[in-house]
């Protein structure tokens, strides 16, 4: 899908002929068409081997990777620091699971409806949190997700403390059978792209320049006339509609719903992902879930203590790359 | 309703929030003097109630425990801050949040290789593992009224060392203000190691007293952690006044939500309705407390900072 | 820029070689033991890993005359870790048998992976009611009890004991909804206050000042494992074990709660359909073994694990391990040829136990030993509630 667009993406680049944004993000064609290519054979290779189990662990790490990369857009280019990301995730995932549950299985119409409600619900949030700064905007989105947590909990038509077990996984059409793994991965693969191309342009625009600007400094935005309150409120509903994407798919892929999806601890797991990767880089939160999540996956082969080892990991990767993984990249310009 | 029901509930939420209290108290002075989020304050709780279970255990004497348990995860602490933690002072917050969630994962996993994943039993002194009797008709567990009492011998020696000691005025001018108090000349790497060590101690603590009532199991330190964060919201970062109030009001207003909600909601809707939706409720009115502070009073009831 | 693509490929990598390390062997049969070892209920799922281990003990490592290969996974007590380990040992380590599952909740989230897959799922504690009536299933078995039984026995006990007015505590989860269910249906007096309680709860002042407002003169408890333990020690403490008489399934009443509470638990009434004093020669050899390979005495969860090898044990050789023969195999287990540490043995037709249910207090026994003593018969040959309503496909 990527591979029509490429040249277009490679135009689209060639064509300002003033010097490039320092607020731009390139796409790096040349690195990600490589991956790009790797992650659609990757399945084949999974099954070729009768390793299919790591198809479902695959595609885990492209949604988890969609929903940090929605906290990065507002976390790394807009500068604001949510401690309740994972409420938006979370909301989308119990839209599929409440729909599923009342009979409704048109993934064209309840995934839709989950980023709908990531939106609307980061609206909401974001309408009160953005008045505030700092410690307090983290310890308020904190809230606003755990008040959610504990609503959500208190509904035992939506499963409570347990959760919803999901009886099978969303109906596409199309002819295609989300049931099977590999079919599931390419929907993910191809979703998940479509968002970071979209959050890549809508950085690469004057909309994603301007929220950048105010994360830099929003004191001179807000003295040279820019409406600051209003860009932030945007990026975050933006956020929140692809965090509630992710949540649609991840609900899909475990079929499962649990209020567990919502915890602050959840959340706490996102903005590492985003820091480990590398903040305000545009691959960012993709690396960084992968990383995370890989490093779970096979410290968990070999040892039940692997949660010694993760944590070791990220503790180094603090001290000694403090701009997350992505910085450390020789040449390349990163940020701060 | 029963005068009875509201004693015993009103002496819950007061022992809640005292021990809460020690647990903002480290929490707000490494917050408002150090300016770092500490995500691993709940593990030295867990630590600490751990060695004061071990200890206890092993020298058959639960205050001997706790002497030592308590002794022992200063030690910790300290070992903590001088080796990973102060590196992070001049890091942001983002960093600091992740550093410190790692030293949580990273608590959590040695203690269960230490320990093993079964959670230990530590029992009260014998002597107060009773019920003493109030008044006619109300007999209160004795231990319950040891934590009380503990809580506020606490907070009064506390209140002490801040108020009457050169360390308490240090600690009160970095607070306010931490370029100020460096340039008058406090020796900051001396006075922060302090800070952490007493941190440490209060968590220490809190953890070996409310062992007995809970179970003492790995990531006990997680929920309350997240309470320990609303009450210094609520409080005031760097004030330990606040953080005191901040507690009193939460640990009173989650055990009256957690009673007084599910009967409210058992004669309205029935006991199904009320399991469900009573403590959540109760969860959530301590959310839109904080959240209600931080619109109205965003630096909290006391604020400490200038 | 050829770092960042050498990290990428390192991680691509990794995982192909992790995928080629992990190849699964034929001639042997492979158990997945998904219990709970964290948390307050983490004694019960320790009782079942080590109980199920000392069997395969037992039979010199094999399972029906094919090397064993156990895989303990812990599920954490929380459904949706459960249910990835469950995929992780279904899909990867392609077990063919699943077993373990102390809790309900946890049981009802990992159960539809394991029918879909086809792999038998030999339950050693969680016995839902979904499972034993509409929603039963041909892959699951269940080797313990069905959940209600044992409320059911102390509901008949208490009705005979002619207590007046109780109040009754459990999880607000399926086990638990399913015990005061139970309960309700052969006690006949009245209910005094009904609370439900979070299974991550440890602290009981809020329920312990309710009964004392309820004015009841019995109680009626449901909490397995550690949340039992907190319950009576802040139960006693708050002076109430006075006038209010404590009764329990063998689930709050066992080794595990009365090591951990010690003398307060004098007296204590339970429920149960098996005790370590049972008369019959494989009970005697698991006890004696138990304690002495472990240093403690056994409780029903253990007596369930252990029971639950010895099933698979006797199905494999009926198979004569053709595993791939599902029909077969499943006649095999529903056969139950063996000799369960509760005397006889069998399945009714919704795969779960028809037993006899005995009442047991905690007494010291002859060496002054804190422990369970069999005090009486509650119900023979009892059938749970729910068989009527399975329709199991043949």
């Amino acid at each position: 899908m990527t591979d029509t667009t490429a040249p277009q993406t490679a135009t689209a680049q060639a064509t300002p002929a003033a010097q490039p944004s320092v607020f731009d993000h390139r796409l790096q064609p040349r690195l990600v068409l490589p991956l790009l290519a790797l992650l659609i054979a990757f399945p084949l290779i999974a099954q070729a081997t009768g390793e299919d189990f790591y198809i479902g662990v695959a595609s885990r790490v492209l949604v988890f990777g969609l929903a940090a990369a929605s906290l990065n857009f507002i976390l790394g280019f807009g500068g604001m620091v949510s401690f309740g990301h994972a409420a938006f995730v979370g909301l989308g995932a119990y839209t599929v699971g409440l729909l599923m549950q009342q009979g409704v299985t048109s993934a064209w119409l309840a995934w839709p409806l989950a980023m709908l409600m990531g939106a609307a619900f980061s609206l909401l949030v974001g309408a009160i949190s953005l008045r505030t700064q700092g410690v307090y905007f983290i310890m308020i989105t904190l809230a606003f997700a755990q008040m959610l947590y504990y609503l959500i909990m208190s509904f035992k038509s939506l499963g409570g403390d347990d959760g919803l077990s999901l009886p099978s996984r969303s109906d596409i059409g199309l002819g295609l059978d989300l049931a099977q793994d590999a079919t599931f991965y390419y929907v993910v693969l191809a979703l998940v792209s479509t968002s970071l191309l979209l959050m890549a342009r809508v950085l690469n625009a004057r909309f994603g320049h301007v929220l950048q600007a105010i994360k830099e400094n929003e004191t001179r935005m807000q003295a040279i006339g820019f409406p600051v309150y209003r860009y932030k409120l945007v990026a975050f509903s933006l956020a929140g509609a692809f965090a509630g994407l992710a949540g649609a798919m991840l609900a899909n892929q475990g079929s499962f719903v649990g209020p567990g999806m919502l915890q602050w601890t959840q959340s706490g797991i996102l903005l590492i992902m985003v820091i480990l990767g590398g903040v305000g880089h545009l691959y960012g939160g993709l690396v960084g879930a992968a990383v995370f999540l890989l490093l779970e996956e096979v410290l968990a082969a070999y040892t039940v203590h692997w949660q010694l080892g993760l944590g070791a990991v990220l503790l180094i990767v603090v001290l000694v790359a403090p701009n997350g993984l992505l910085s450390l990249r020789r040449g390349m310009w990163s940020k701060r | 309703m029963n005068t009875i029901l509201i004693l015993e509930q009103t002496l819950n939420g007061l022992q809640f929030g005292l021990m809460l209290f020690l647990l903002a108290a480290g929490l707000t002075l490494v917050f408002g003097i150090m300016d770092m989020i500490n995500l691993a304050h709940g593990s030295l709780y867990m630590i600490g109630a751990y060695l004061v279970a071990s200890f206890s255990q092993a020298s058959g004497s639960f205050w001997l425990g706790l002497g030592l348990g308590v002794l022992a995860t200063v030690l910790v602490g300290v070992l903590l801050e001088y080796t990973v933690l102060r590196r992070l002072y001049h890091r942001d917050h983002l960093s600091q949040v992740m550093g410190t969630f790692a030293i949580l994962l990273m608590s959590n996993e040695i203690v269960r290789i230490i320990w093993g994943a079964q959670p230990l039993m530590l029992n009260p002194p014998a002597a107060l593992s009773g019920p003493v009797m109030l008044m006619d008709g109300f007999s209160y567990p004795a231990y319950r009224l040891l934590i009380i009492g503990v809580g506020l011998a606490v907070a009064l020696l506390l209140w002490l060392l801040v108020t009457r000691t050169r360390f308490g005025m240090q600690v009160r001018a970095g607070a306010a203000n931490r370029e100020m108090a460096t340039a008058m000349g406090a020796n900051v790497r001396r006075l922060f190691t302090l800070v952490f060590a007493l941190g440490a101690a209060l968590c220490a603590v809190a953890g070996g007293m409310l062992g007995p009532l809970l179970a003492v199991q790995v990531g006990m330190g997680e929920s309350i952690l997240i309470l320990a964060f609303v009450v210094i919201v609520i409080g005031g970062i760097g004030s330990i006044r606040g953080a005191l109030l901040g507690a009193m009001l939460v640990g009173l207003v989650d055990t009256a939500g957690r009673t007084l909600v599910p009967l409210l909601f058992d004669k309205a809707m029935g006991p199904e309705v009320a399991a469900n939706a009573g403590p959540a409720v109760a969860s959530i009115l301590i959310y839109v407390l904080m959240a209600a502070v931080l619109f109205y009073k965003p630096q909290g009831l006391f604020p400490a900072h200038d | 820029m050829k770092r960042h693509l050498l990290h990428r490929s390192l991680v691509s990598l990794s995982i192909a070689l992790l995928c080629a390390s992990s190849v699964s062997a034929a001639d042997q049969v492979k158990v997945g033991l998904l219990s709970t070892l964290s948390g307050p209920g983490a004694g019960l799922g320790t009782d079942i890993r080590d109980g199920f281990q000392l069997a395969v003990k037992h039979m010199n490592g094999k399972i029906g005359n094919l090397p064993a290969e156990v895989v303990v996974v812990d599920d954490q007590q929380n459904p949706e870790v459960a249910k990835q380990t469950a995929e992780r040992l279904l899909k990867r380590d392609k077990v063919d048998f699943m077993t373990g599952t102390v809790f309900s909740n946890v049981m009802l989230a990992v159960g539809p992976a394991a029918f879909q897959n086809k792999t038998f799922f030999i339950s050693s504690n969680a016995g839902p009611s979904q499972y034993a009536g509409a929603q039963c299933n041909p892959y699951f078995f269940n080797v313990s009890q069905q959940n209600d039984a044992l409320h059911e026995a102390a509901g008949q006990t208490m009705q005979d004991k002619g207590f007046k007015r109780v109040a009754l505590i459990a999880p607000n989860y399926p086990a638990g909804k399913d015990s005061i269910a139970g309960f309700k249906r052969f006690y006949k007096g009245e209910i005094g206050m009904e609370t439900y309680t979070s299974l991550s709860q440890l602290d009981y002042g809020a329920e312990i000042s309710k009964m004392r407002a309820a004015q009841v003169d019995g109680v009626y408890i449901f909490l397995p494992g550690g949340l039992g333990v907190n319950f009576i020690k802040q139960f006693v403490g708050a002076g109430l074990s006075k006038d209010i008489t404590l009764y329990a399934p063998g689930f709050s009443a066992d080794e595990d709660v009365i090591r951990a509470v010690g003398d307060s638990m004098l007296g204590t009434f339970n429920t149960s359909q098996w005790a370590h004093d049972l008369d019959n020669a494989a009970n005697k050899k698991f006890v004696t073994d138990f304690q002495k390979e472990f240093g403690r005495m056994p409780s029903l969860y253990a007596s369930h694990g252990y029971d639950a090898a010895r099933l698979m044990d006797a199905a494999v050789r009926d198979v004569k391990g053709k595993l791939d023969d599902k029909a077969a195999l499943r006649k095999a287990i529903e056969a139950a040829k063996f000799e369960s540490v509760r005397g006889s043995f069998k399945f009714n037709s919704n795969h779960f136990p028809v037993q006899d249910y005995y009442l047991r207090v905690v007494s010291k026994d002859g060496q002054g030993k804190l422990t369970n003593r069999t005090v009486g018969t509650v119900f023979k040959n009892h059938q749970d509630a729910y068989v009527k309503d399975c329709k199991m496909p043949s």
